[in-house]
């Protein structure tokens, strides 16, 4: 995958959380580029098969592409995190030099970074939530434990998760990992949320309040800093 | 085993004298509203003590209930979870089960929340004590469409379970005629009955050791079992700790799990007497989490989960119903703008019926106080009659000034928090709370303390974390209660005029909202999120209304009432002998320099100290009714700006030493102070080109 595609990929996996279909104008307006070479790349990505491109109405993320993107992002947020925390450059900074060191990044260094910075959830700059990884962990205790000898043999997931406060009202979801120390995570399994357990999103408040779900028969509420870090396979209603 | 009529440590050194010798200690355990407290307050009337766990900040209630020939003490554990060490409250309750050793848990299960009271009562019986399931508020599950079958989940228990609806009384008499039942004969209950085809569907016993460990002891209770020979791990290990005579308060089968889950308490506990079962038990917890793919706390939560799961869905037939006119009203109370709309209308209530009853109640007892002696701050006469001033003047106080607005404002709260409308403001409030750095549940100790900061610094208690307890009682330091409601009135809206006074208002939560903010940034450590449950609205119990109201007034009675006394009587004493004066002088270059004070200010804060309504009433002792006459304006504003934020009063601090020790205490009040020094200045400056 070419650096240029991976900017695509980028663009439409943030684009995409506004509107999507995503417009090439608002791609073409993003990553600056002119509409022309935009459509053409479109096409590219269609043919590849990470994108479906219909003229006239807009550009989706498969779910190929929309794995790539994602993985993409995370990586870019991560380092924003790293240079930020470790090297303490400043925040006006991180985003420019992130760009261009992702496409360095390995996945197996971008585990190591994720591990030693205490699995971060947000990006420095703007607060961006900071997506999962695609290891097929319930919980960062078992990344933390597991697979540092042979880390090929780890699993990937089988499908993509969705962090809990990206949920809308009535969605539902089978919890599927969830991010951060022990502590939180022993709570909310003490609540039952176990992996696997269906949960509905009953109450989502504004100002990126506490979302209200249903959990086994009882209603919880959870703060956004632990919502965000539960990530759910989403259920078809 | 524990045998009947036993006598233990938990029951009451004044124990009521028997008449026939047969005592019995029952505990009640379970989740956060379920009903638990309603059941204690049916069963114990108004037989009850309420006190504090030894050496805890976690509240304990034990209470007294005579049925038939028995002498039962019943204690009401806290509503908790899980039996981790996550909190105070969950170490309590599972060292009061092990080391008490009651004659008999009641374990209170809500019933529309089966499946997730059910992994409590999992935990419970791994404690392998004798036990009975009190399966509460069906009428509440049936509104929404639940039914359960009692009889069914006995059976799969295996331990005797009693439907009841505690609001209304239902049950409760057959509830503890089991309860009895089983104490006295733990070995035949249903547990141990001969279960020829009573024992439903039983889950295989995936590997022989389980029944042969468990031949001793009662065999037809079913806890978690776990996959991959783990059980036959967790048996063997059971065995060694047997083995090696740990002699541990503990059962040895639910030590062996808990070593397993990772328990740090129990881990230590053991590691100190073997380590060759801490070894033991490290191998098993690495071959589960071969097993699970999931960390061992994780694993053994899961099975947990995974056989509640299996009984709720056994015994339990949920019919699909429309939304309740209930469920529809607390969909609007989060609604994004009435959600908003009810809070703001629940704050402003609460405060309005405060002031209104309150104001009312507060003259008809001054008036009826009066009538023996004026009780205004005497700064002359023998030292006796000065001394008698002090503490009848302090105990006036708390009377006429304090506990009526208290009083009604806890009641009104204790409403709100039981009928579950409080929860919901929490749930609204909870960004803006973390804009300051505290989350939902802050509000409620925030708002108690528009009445008074030591029930409401007592309530920070519900905030999980010290680090957050602390925080919260920070902002509570600086929340107007009813005393510098008095003094910003009294000086400010009756001298300067009401606007000041509302402004004052305002700057105080301005100024609250920003050193918190600060203190947030000060002290180490995270801001955990909220994680809360949101249950149903119900119709909110008047005796659990009337214990909370007085568990929070009693805090003011035992605490606040002597040191408004003493501390009343010896401020005046003090006065009188001249020892203020010096103290007074030396501070000058602060209250009269850079907060532009008269000199006697040095005097009145320090009276304000004691309490802060004195900064108004030794004022009005040595000036008259005329305040306007001896202070400027701009005077009478920046000390009722300085009184409210410049320390907490000697009971807030009283409280802070007592939950959080002598060194947060003294730093809050510093903290408290060089806010009150700085804003006061500043005012000092400003003011004289505004008023």
């Amino acid at each position: 995958m070419s650096n240029s595609t991976e900017e695509y990929l980028e663009a439409l996996y943030s684009l995409r959380r506004e509107t999507e279909p995503v417009s090439t104008s608002a791609l073409s307006k993003r990553l600056n580029i002119a509409p022309a070479s935009v459509t053409e790349m479109m096409h590219k990505l269609a043919e590849k098969g990470y994108v479906k491109y219909s003229p006239y109405h807009g550009v989706t993320l498969t779910s190929k592409g929309y794995r790539s993107a994602e993985k993409m992002t995370r990586k870019h947020r991560l380092l924003e995190r790293f240079l930020h925390d470790v090297l303490k450059i400043g925040n006006d900074k991180v985003h420019k030099e992130a760009c261009e060191m992702e496409h360095a990044l390995s996945d197996e260094t971008a585990r190591a970074m994720c591990q030693a910075l205490e699995s971060p959830d947000s990006c420095p700059d703007d607060g961006q939530l900071i997506p999962a990884c695609d290891l097929g962990f319930s919980s960062c205790e078992e990344c933390r434990k597991w697979g540092q000898d042979n880390p090929e043999k780890i699993s990937k997931r089988k499908s993509s998760v969705v962090s809990m406060s990206d949920l809308k009202e009535n969605q539902e979801g089978l919890i599927s990992f969830i991010r951060g120390d022990n502590n939180v995570l022993r709570r909310l399994l003490d609540l039952g949320l176990t992996p696997d357990t269906k949960i509905k999103v009953c109450r989502v408040s504004p100002l990126k309040g506490p979302v209200e779900i249903a959990c086994r028969g009882s209603r919880l509420a959870l703060g956004d800093e632990i919502a965000r870090n539960v990530f759910v396979e989403k259920v078809a209603n | 085993m524990v045998s009947m009529l036993s006598h233990h440590a938990a029951a009451p050194e004044k124990k009521p004298v028997s008449r026939n010798g047969k005592h019995l200690t029952i505990a009640l355990a379970g989740n956060a509203n379920v009903g638990k407290s309603v059941i204690f307050n049916q069963l114990t009337g108004s037989h009850q003590t309420i006190g504090n766990w030894p050496g805890k900040t976690v509240e304990s209630a034990k209470g007294f209930l005579d049925f038939e020939g028995y002498n039962i003490t019943i204690v009401d554990l806290p509503g908790i979870y899980s039996l981790s060490t996550f909190s105070i409250e969950e170490i309590v309750t599972r060292d009061f089960i092990a080391r008490e050793k009651p004659d008999v848990i009641i374990n209170v299960i809500g019933a529309p929340v089966l499946e997730r009271n059910l992994f409590f009562t999992l935990q419970l019986m791994e404690m392998d004590m004798p036990m009975v399931v009190c399966l509460n508020q069906i009428d509440l599950a049936e509104s929404k469409g639940i039914k359960i079958d009692a009889a069914g989940l006995e059976n799969r228990l295996g331990i005797p379970v009693v439907p009841t609806v505690a609001s209304r009384g239902q049950g409760i008499r057959e509830l503890v005629a089991r309860a009895i039942e089983t104490a006295k004969s733990p070995e035949n209950t249903i547990a141990t009955r001969p279960v020829a085809g009573e024992v439903i569907k039983d889950r295989p016993v995936p590997e022989a050791g389980r029944r042969g460990r468990h031949g001793r002891r009662r065999r037809h209770r079913r806890g978690a079992r776990f996959r991959g020979g783990i059980d036959t791990g967790l048996t063997a290990l059971a065995g060694l700790i047997d083995s090696e005579n740990l002699d541990l308060d503990y059962p040895s089968h639910w030590v062996a799990l808990k070593l397993l889950e990772g328990d740090a308490t129990i881990t230590d506990l053991v590691r100190a007497k073997s380590e060759k079962v801490i070894a033991a038990s490290e191998v098993l917890a690495r071959q589960t989490e071969e097993v699970y793919k999931q960390p061992r706390f994780a694993a053994v939560a899961s099975e947990r989960y995974a056989l509640a799961n299996e009984i709720a869905g056994d015994v339990q037939i949920q019919a699909v119903s429309k939304p309740t006119f209930v469920e529809r009203l607390e969909r609007l109370t989060t609604q994004r703008v009435f959600g908003y709309v009810t809070s703001v209308i629940v704050i402003a209530g609460l405060l309005l019926w405060t002031f209104t009853v309150g104001n009312a109640l507060s003259t008809l007892l001054s008036d009826a106080l009066s009538f023996f002696q004026p009780v205004d701050p005497q700064i002359s006469g023998s030292f006796w009659s000065i001394l008698w001033n002090g503490i009848f003047g302090g105990f006036v106080a708390g009377v006429t000034l304090v506990l009526p607005f208290v009083i009604p404002f806890y009641l009104l709260l204790a409403i709100m928090e039981d009928s579950g409308i409080l929860t919901r403001v929490a749930f609204m409030l909870d960004s803006a709370m973390h804009q300051m750095g505290l989350h939902g549940k802050a509000i409620i100790p925030l708002i108690l303390g528009f009445g008074c900061s030591v029930p409401a610094i007592a309530a920070t208690r519900i905030m999980g974390t010290r680090r957050e307890r602390l925080l919260a009682s920070f902002a509570v330091t600086f929340a107007p209660c009813t005393a510098r409601t008095i003094v910003v009135l009294g000086l400010v809206a009756v001298y300067v005029n009401i606007w000041w006074a509302l402004a004052l208002y305002v700057i105080d939560l301005i100024v609250m909202f920003i050193a918190v903010k600060v203190a947030v940034k000060v002290i180490p450590g995270d801001t955990p999120g909220l994680i809360m449950e949101m249950h149903s609205f119900k119709l909110p119990s008047l005796s659990v209304v009337l214990k909370q109201t007085w568990a929070r007034t009693r805090s003011l009675i035992f605490l606040v009432f002597p040191l408004y006394m003493i501390g009343s009587a010896a401020v005046q004493t003090l006065y009188v002998y001249g020892i203020l004066q010096p103290v007074s002088d030396f501070i000058s270059p602060l209250t009269v320099s850079w907060l532009g004070l008269p000199g006697i200010a040095g005097i009145l804060l320090i009276f304000g100290f004691v309490r802060k309504e004195m900064i108004l009433l030794t004022m009005t002792v040595l000036f008259g009714a005329n305040l306007a006459a001896v202070l400027t304006p701009v005077q009478l504003i920046v000390l009722a700006l300085v009184g409210m934020l410049y320390i907490p009063c000697l009971s807030t601090v009283g409280i802070l030493v007592k939950e959080f020790g002598w060194k947060s205490a003294l730093a809050i009040s510093a903290a408290n102070l060089a806010t009150a020094i700085l804003i006061g200045g500043i005012a000092a400056k400003i003011l004289p080109y505004i008023v």
